[in-house]
């Protein structure tokens, strides 16, 4: 599987205005709705059960980077979005550091493989120091999806 | 130094997602052996068990057969106990 199969470029958040971790997540979900990812009307439900999920155990796993994600029934096709923030925000992460970059997934509850297989393909390329990099110096929409471009090729 | 390995198949229908991945971690961690997941299938490849990244990138789905392995003085308690995590299914199903 590649990032861009699922990451929606038009719902990449460059700069996050958000400064929490709620925020951020809402802002990124909203920000896939204005994309036409999901529904609208699902976005306070979609939220809510990010919002559970991070509370049942950070999706902050270190190095400046959080995956917030969750399997819902409001989810038709598996859709992902990216959003950085330069002060960083706190996402109660494992190491303790503020995250600066949040892949946010969103996957229809009834695909579990799926599901897995994206993961396993954003924190193979979240793993990567050039990588994390890159993305924090990724300052516009347009080079952040260069950077996915490059990544699914494997440069 | 002793090392100790077991088979185990996984069996919750949602396979290693994050949350087992990182109960998984966390039980790794309160042993001193190191621990390392082999995944076995089409495609082979090996995590290291006390990083929670490295353990989803396994991407292991329900089915999948893995092997883990522990290496130093309580290599044995911790695959016992590890593999104990799977055989339950991480909680997730009756």
């Amino acid at each position: 599987m590649k990032l861009r199969e699922f990451i929606v470029p038009a719902a990449i958040v460059p700069e996050l205005e958000a400064t929490d971790r709620d925020g951020a997540i809402r802002e990124l979900v909203t920000s896939l709705a204005a994309a036409g990812a999901l529904p609208a009307e699902s976005v306070d439900e979609v939220v809510a059960a990010l919002i559970k999920r991070e509370q049942n155990g950070s999706t902050g796993f270190g190095k400046g980077v959080a995956v917030p994600h969750v399997k819902h029934a409001r989810i038709t096709k598996m859709a992902g979005t990216i959003g950085r923030t330069v002060n960083g925000i706190d996402f109660a992460a494992l190491d303790h550091q503020p995250v600066y970059s949040i892949v946010l997934l969103l996957s229809p509850d009834n695909q579990p493989q799926q599901h897995l297989q994206a993961m396993n393909i954003v924190f193979s390329n979240l793993q990567k120091d050039t990588f994390r990099r890159f993305l924090r110096q990724s300052g516009t929409r347009e080079a952040i999806t260069d950077l996915l471009d490059e990544a699914d090729q494997g440069k | 130094m002793p090392t100790a390995s077991r088979d185990i198949v996984v069996s919750n229908k949602l396979g290693l997602h994050a949350r087992p991945a990182m109960q998984f971690v966390d039980v790794a961690n309160q042993f001193d052996s190191a621990v390392t997941v082999h995944k076995g299938g089409e495609e082979p490849c090996d995590a290291d068990g006390k990083s929670v990244m490295q353990m989803i990138i396994l991407a292991a789905t329900e089915g999948t057969p893995l092997r883990i392995e522990a290496d130093g003085a309580d290599a044995q308690k911790a695959v016992d106990t590890l593999a104990q995590l799977f055989e339950s299914k991480f909680g997730e199903e009756e």
